[in-house]
């Protein structure tokens, strides 16, 4: 590369300046012809030799605008003011390379974010645009051409989170033929969509579309299946992750057992299973959550378990035909190193129980969408029987409300995005199964997707009554002979223009979905930030669905928001394309930016030791100076801003180029 | 005061979290006083003082740090680092007889475009409030400084 050869403290002395309209979105508010002509002639003494304005400086015409002048007039520096950097830093730094010049010697100042989508006064923000324009010609003067640091990637990947979208991603990169390993909670793998009955709209059985992927990824080749496991902790970057993983005691030994189910059938003890059946069902203290959990090994739910409580009983010890059973296991942490990560951590059920009003958890028979889904599943429970919370009385009429903990102030202001959707398939199953008269009570209908609507009209010839409006209150409370023993449903039905109240035998809470309670623990954890709802954050939001703003770690299906099951497979797919052309790729290129210490100027005070979390700072005795290793700094800078001898600089944010950015930006009143 | 002072502030951001901030209050296109302009450094521990000095010397009224809430920091802790150096250059500004108000530290996720946009116009209007920075004029009448009270600001 030419800019190789260059002499890497020559300031550079011919700058192009380019000014983007970015259509109308900047040139609407900021006279971008002005800046660029003001640039040309007052930043000339800078070392501007051409300024120019452009309708879309990205386009490829503007990014050739650029490489044509960088050749033609010898350009040693470029400021482009369009965009935020983080969207288009790399285009511009890449047509830069293009003709040659390295891309660090390319600054993208941002006067759309900044500037024109946020001021109204276009005076001030023409004004405002230069001064940002000047601070980028001034600090390009001391920018250097740096290189990218290679590392190479370590071709395993980390999953965490054991549902449909996890699932989808580490097959997709286990078929690919690099390994995976797949890090559960809880005892088996299949997330929530293995507790559901049907999947709307088509009504496929979902145990019969999910299991057979299940047992793809417990027995794939590729895949290290780790359930009942937490991560710990995560060091390292893109390429070169080390994972701390707690393998949770299940007190079976995985080795011996063969998942033939005795030790439940012997073991004494019968608890309520909140999780799997939602507290309609029961399972024993030695369990899986399911018949067709994957793996088929057992856990023994300590805390509930007679002999960790009592120290008798060992029922299932008795009775294990392999020996299995060993209530000496230990939780095991080991490490495991990955190159990259993907987060498919799900969401949590909105908890009906904060809507007071409709009476979950008070009035018996207000169920809410998960326990629904349990009691019409045929593995269910009560057999896939829909009846009242006595388990044995068939509605009559049912009553079921959307939007509960979603579109409402009072708790989440996002729409879930798969109640209405999941309401529709309520009304359906009740009806094909007891034939009750079924009212929907919604706020909107939103069934956009492929064959959503057309199942919204299937439903609606099947004769559900639909009211639209937010229901007030759910009571018992009756006021007419003809409510008495019923649920009452208090709604301002507002197609009707009146307040109604809707006398049912059982009411369907259809709950939204909420980030997992311990989201921003987790984001902590892996380094990327969470929305103020607590959503992981992406990249961006339309054309980088599944990455993260950290490097190397990707996300996929609910943890970013609320998603239907096709949506949650296609971005566990997306993210494992993302991790195989990184994986491909062999190496990752590092943004340069970097500490060094220039150890002729280092007096050994030794005030920067401390100061790094990443322990790349060390102090060599013999020579009495601090050295930092440029594989362990991030670039944060911390140690450049302490160094009372000004003997670190920092690639990329230097002294030199911050001061004089500050100079540039002063520089217009 | 004048009613027409604008003040010239000058921000240093965080990469990634308050420059992201400004990124979203962009997007989401929130409205603040064009006063604010602002530095892009990788973190808030990246804050050397002689920046904020540099800023008010070079002819800004005042000074807007802003980083990862305390907890968040992309790089694990730093900017408990910027914290602190903050709370020093306060102390080291008041001496110099600059009032602690025109330098603020703010704290402002990736998610909070409005919260920054809050804290900018409310910065505007206190520093518009407290006028343009007038340095003592060092060269001129040099026995006659007045003694800036020390005042422990943090």
């Amino acid at each position: 590369m030419s800019a190789e050869e260059k002499t890497p403290n020559k300031k550079p002395e011919k700058i192009g300046v380019y000014v983007c309209h970015c259509g109308s979105n900047i040139a609407g508010m900021v006279d971008v012809e002005n800046v660029a002509k003001w640039a040309g002639e007052e930043l000339a003494h800078k070392g501007v030799v051409i300024a120019r304005d452009y309708k879309f400086m990205c386009s490829s015409l503007g990014q050739e605008l650029i490489e044509k002048d960088i050749k033609e007039f010898g350009l040693d520096g470029v400021v482009v003011a369009a965009c935020s950097p983080h969207l288009h830093e790399k285009t511009f730094r890449t047509a830069t390379e293009k003709a040659g010049l390295n891309p660090y010697m390319c600054e993208l100042v941002s006067i759309r974010e900044q500037v024109s989508w946020v001021h109204t006064d276009k005076a001030a923000a023409t004004e405002k645009s230069k001064a940002i324009l000047s601070g980028g010609v001034h600090r390009v003067l001391f920018d250097e051409p740096l290189q990218e640091m290679k590392v190479p990637i370590n071709p395993n990947t980390l999953v965490v989170g054991g549902g449909i979208a996890g699932i989808q991603a580490a097959l997709e990169i286990a078929n690919a033929g690099f390994h995976v390993y797949l890090v559960e909670r809880e005892p088996s793998i299949g997330g929530h969509m293995a507790q559901f009955d049907k999947t709307f709209p088509t009504l496929d059985c979902s145990a019969c579309i999910l299991t057979p992927r299940m047992v793809e990824a417990g027995t794939h080749p590729n895949i290290t299946l780790l359930t009942w496991s937490e991560v710990e902790s995560v060091s390292g970057y893109v390429g070169n992750f080390n994972i701390t993983i707690r393998k949770k005691a299940r007190y079976v030994n995985e080795e011996l057992c063969t998942g033939c189910a005795v030790c439940i059938e012997k073991c004494p003890k019968k608890i309520i299973d909140d999780v799997y059946e939602a507290g309609l069902g029961y399972r024993k203290v030695v369990y899986t959550p399911f018949a067709q959990a994957v793996p088929k090994y057992p856990v023994i739910d300590r805390e509930n378990c007679t002999y960790f409580q009592k120290g008798t009983c060992k029922a299932c010890e008795k009775f294990c035909p392999t020996d299995a059973i060993d209530f000496e296991q230990q939780d095991e942490l080991f490490n495991v190193e990955v190159g990259n990560i993907i987060l498919a951590t799900g969401y949590d059920l909105f908890d009906a129980r904060k809507v007071t009003n409709y009476g979950y958890g008070r009035l018996a028979n207000v169920f809410n969408s998960l326990e629904f889904e349990r009691l019409s599943n045929a593995a269910g429970p009560t057999n896939g029987n829909i009846v009242l919370r006595d388990g044995k009385t068939t509605p009559k009429t049912v009553g079921i409300i959307h939007c509960v903990g979603s579109r409402d102030r009072n708790f989440n202001n996002y729409c879930s995005t798969i109640c209405c959707m999941q309401s529709l398939k309520f009304a359906h199953l009740v009806k094909e199964r007891t034939g009750a008269e079924v009212y929907e009570f919604y706020i909107d209908m939103r069934t956009a997707a492929k064959a959503y609507d057309e199942f919204y009209q299937r439903v609606l010839e099947e004769g559900t009554l639909m009211v639209r409006g937010k229901v007030a209150e759910v009571t018992d409370a009756a006021r007419q002979p003809h409510e008495e023993g019923k649920l009452i449903i208090q709604v301002e039905d507002t197609f009707a223009g009146k307040q109604r109240r809707i006398p049912v035998d059982m009411v369907i809470l259809s709950n939204g979905m909420e980030p997992r309670s311990d989201a921003k623990e987790t984001a902590k954890k892996f380094g990327i930030s969470c929305s103020a709802d607590s959503w992981f954050i992406e990249k961006h939001p339309k054309l980088d669905p599944v990455s993260t703003m950290t490097e190397g770690v990707m996300i996929a299906g609910c943890a970013s928001g609320p998603k239907d099951i096709p949506t949650s497979v296609a971005q566990g797919a997306a993210a494992a394309a993302r991790v195989l052309d990184k994986i491909l790729q062999k190496e990752v290129a590092l943004e340069p930016i970097r500490a060094t210490v220039d150890e002729e100027k280092c007096s050994g005070c030794r005030i920067c030791n401390n100061l790094c979390p990443f322990n790349a700072i060390s102090f060599v005795d013999d020579l009495a100076v601090t050295r930092i290793n440029p594989a362990l700094c991030q670039g944060c800078g911390t140690c450049v801003a302490a160094c009372p001898a000004g003997a670190i600089s920092g690639t990329g944010f230097s002294n030199e180029q911050i001061l004089a950015q500050i100079d540039g930006l002063l520089m217009v009143a | 005061m004048s009613e027409k002072f604008e003040p010239t502030i000058i921000g240093f951001t965080c990469n990634w979290c308050s420059y992201r901030a400004a990124d979203l209050a962009g997007t989401a296109r929130v409205k603040y006083p064009p006063n604010v302009r602002l530095v892009r450094l990788m973190c808030s521990g990246r804050m050397d003082p002689t920046f904020v000095m540099k800023a008010l010397a070079g002819g800004a009224d005042g000074v807007m740090i802003t980083g990862c809430h305390p907890g968040e920091c992309h790089y694990i802790d730093q900017n408990y680092k910027a914290l602190r150096r903050f709370l020093l250059l306060r102390r080291t500004l008041a001496g110099l007889g600059i009032e602690a108000g025109r330098v603020k530290l703010v704290w402002a996720s990736a998610a909070e475009g409005v919260h920054l946009a809050e804290e900018i116009t409310k910065l505007v209007e206190e520093i518009r409030a407290l006028g343009p920075l007038n340095w003592p004029k060092w060269d001129e009448q040099a026995e006659h400084q007045p003694e800036p009270a020390l005042e422990v600001a943090a």
